[in-house]
């Protein structure tokens, strides 16, 4: 309570700060700055010191699992949720303490919460007649907006005789339409039909593309985040895990959470050894020793988790003796022994065990339960973490 | 065809011979309830027409209307003590309103500390007994040069009222989802406009319910009115009351039917507003 006239006074200076800086170009390097973010309730810490900047025009996807802390993060950008320490920044304008009218940030709620007393055309322009515009104005930007989004002739509808899928526009179109800064989603597509979620996810990105608004997405579903955004960051326990494109955080996963979120849950342990010219992986009764280029993530000698996807397996039947020397193929070889066989659709997926250890893997021809195999997983496809 | 319909019809006589006797104690308290609610009804509409009516006779002599005419007379009083009624009752709506709407949203929508014991506090003038209580504020009024004015009697209406108004407004708030005016504020409303275009139409239909409660019973309200208003503020009870004790049976049965008419017509009305999702929130 003591820190309040202080942090109302410091709120006050950077607000005044701001507005001068607003004059000049911050630049494209960083539109939107998170800097040592933290919030929480009632003794729990939520967010715990969070950093990131997003560019101007991108799109990001705030990815994990639920209670990691995404929707708390997307809340506090909106201001919903007051931080205890850090800041926002936009375009150079600190806007951590300001009110979720003055941040020209527009949210898209996983509810829609579309005002049900209100026709379509009121729900969109709500933000446009509380910013003053003439009605003439406001009419036409509606319909605008309803033809760009495909919600044309459907004006006088009350949001209760729309479908799931029109909601969801009517709510992405109602925070388009006072042109934020940054546009917010929350869960957007979470309440809609699988075969409608497809279609939109692209139909909101087209938008994105074409208006340029910077996006913050935040979803649980790994695809959808692969797909939409330009960057994923990766939130675990309140922390962000690992920031990246796409392909990064697949291929480059940072941390063996991030390798297991993205789909790398076969998880076995190794030995190895770093010398200067890359990693010997000691032979134990899971697999043969082999040698591997030295990935990008730190390593130290000794023992490690390494995680690979079922797609990354090569399953061959048992061979005694592949002839896989130190300084080899760049490949490790496990051996284990088939338990069930499925057909999911596209490959076999077959669960193998490997002593106490299983896992899963693919292969377009199918094992028989009790088979001996072989399961081939290349240097760039295995992911190996020192102990934390 | 014929056969099949033999086979249908048959078993029916039988089934009628069995009567279910477990309903028949079920069944006698339903009829003296019904009895127990609209006996009083029926004597109270008889008494209404009826010009003339005396023992030993079972039903009016004689039915008319002329005691309506007397009731609602200039001399009679009746329609001042209605109008009075009335006023009285829609400035405690006012009043009551502008009360509860704050009070209501905060206590739906702020973390307020002793929550439970605000709500419980609205309860007290209801849970006490009346008389002492409004003898004492009758005493209190007078020193305030309150006793014997319209506001002096909304005052103590508005005492009863609020429980009603604040219980009812806070489950109406309550039950409008907080992301929508969220959504509100993240266009560009600002808090009180948030509040005015989006959580007070939605909880309208609550608050109006609240308000119908609250001008019944500022109607029916005697004891508080009789004390603080007789005989400056003349209402309508006051006037049954009077009718009643000078054994003017049938100028208080109309009195009473004026009453009741719009008791009947506004639960109509509250049975409509009031959602069960309203409903499922007061008091809590």
């Amino acid at each position: 309570m003591n820190m309040m006239p202080s942090a109302i006074a410091q709120a006050r200076s950077l607000r005044k700060g701001g507005e001068e800086d607003a004059g000049h170009d911050a630049g494209q390097t960083d539109f939107l700055t998170i800097r040592g973010l933290e919030a929480g309730y009632a003794g729990t810490r939520v967010l715990k010191g969070i950093d990131l900047s997003v560019f101007k025009g991108e799109f990001i996807a705030l990815l994990g699992s639920s209670g990691c802390g995404k929707s708390t993060l997307l809340r506090t950008l909106a201001g919903f949720a007051k931080p205890d320490a850090g800041e926002i920044r936009v375009a150079g304008r600190d806007v951590t303490r300001l009110g979720p009218d003055k941040r020209g940030m527009a949210l898209v709620f996983q509810s829609y919460a579309l005002w049900p007393h209100m026709s379509v055309a009121q729900n969109i322009g709500y933000g446009l007649k509380l910013a003053g515009r003439a009605k003439a104005d406001i009419a036409s930007r509606v319909g605008e907006l309803q033809m760009q989004l495909g919600l044309g002739g459907l004006e006088q509808r009350k949001p209760a005789e729309l479908s799931g899928g029109q909601r969801q526009r009517v709510a992405l179109a109602r925070a388009l339409a006072v042109q934020p800064d940054i546009l917010l989603l929350d869960e957007p597509l979470s309440n809609l039909d699988a075969r409608i979620r497809l279609t939109v996810r692209h139909e909101i990105i087209a938008l994105q593309r074409r208006l340029g608004t910077t996006a913050i997405h935040v979803t649980h579903d790994r695809e959808e985040a692969m797909v939409m955004a330009d960057r994923i960051v990766i939130l675990n326990e309140g922390a962000i895990a690992q920031v990246g494109t796409p392909q990064d955080v697949y291929k480059r996963p940072a941390s063996a959470f991030v390798a297991a979120f993205m789909g790398a849950e076969n998880c076995l342990p190794l030995s190895i050894e770093k010398s200067g010219a890359g990693l010997h992986v000691h032979a134990n009764d899971l697999c043969e020793g082999a040698s591997l280029p030295i990935p990008s993530n730190p390593l130290v000698s000794g023992p490690v988790e390494a995680r690979f996807r079922p797609q990354a397996v090569e399953l061959t039947p048992h061979q005694p003796q592949t002839g896989t020397e130190p300084g080899g193929d760049g490949a490790v070889i496990f051996k284990g022994r088939v338990e069930q066989t499925s057909y999911p659709g596209g490959a076999w997926r077959h669960v193998v065990s490997l002593g106490s250890h299983s896992v899963v893997a693919d292969a377009q021809r199918s094992f028989a339960p009790g088979e001996a195999v072989n399961l081939r997983v290349a240097a760039e496809d295995l992911f190996l973490f020192s102990p934390a | 065809m014929t056969v099949s319909h033999e086979v249908l019809a048959a078993p029916a006589p039988r089934m009628a011979r069995h009567i279910d006797w477990s309903w028949a104690p079920r069944g006698i308290l339903l009829g003296l309830l019904a009895f127990a609610i609209f006996g009083p009804l029926a004597n109270l509409l008889l008494w209404a027409v009826a010009e003339s009516w005396y023992f030993p006779h079972t039903f009016p002599i004689s039915y008319g209307f002329s005691y309506w005419a007397k009731v609602f007379a200039p001399r009679g009083g009746a329609v001042d003590a209605l109008l009075t009624s009335v006023g009285v009752a829609a400035l405690t709506v006012a009043l009551s309103l502008a009360l509860a709407i704050p009070a209501g949203y905060a206590l739906a929508r702020l973390k307020l500390p002793f929550r439970a014991l605000i709500l419980l506090a609205l309860l007290i003038p209801n849970a006490f007994p009346n008389l002492p209580i409004y003898v004492n504020l009758a005493r209190i009024f007078y020193e305030l040069d309150l006793n014997g004015t319209v506001l002096g009697v909304v005052l103590v209406h508005t005492s009863h009222g609020l429980v009603y108004a604040v219980w009812i407004g806070t489950a109406a708030f309550a039950a409008v989802d907080n992301e929508l005016s969220e959504a509100a504020r993240t266009v560009g409303a600002g808090a009180f406009r948030a509040f005015l275009d989006v959580d007070l139409p939605l909880a309208a239909p609550g608050l109006l319910a609240s308000a119908i409660f609250v001008f019944l019973e500022s109607l029916d309200e005697f004891t508080g009115t009789y004390f603080v208003g007789a005989p400056d503020v003349n209402t309508l009870p006051l006037l049954l009351y009077t009718a009643g004790a000078g054994g003017n049976y049938q100028i208080a049965s109309i009195t009473a039917l004026v009453l009741l008419a719009p008791s009947i017509a506004f639960m109509f009305v509250v049975e409509r507003f009031l959602r069960a999702d309203v409903l499922a929130k007061i008091g809590r």
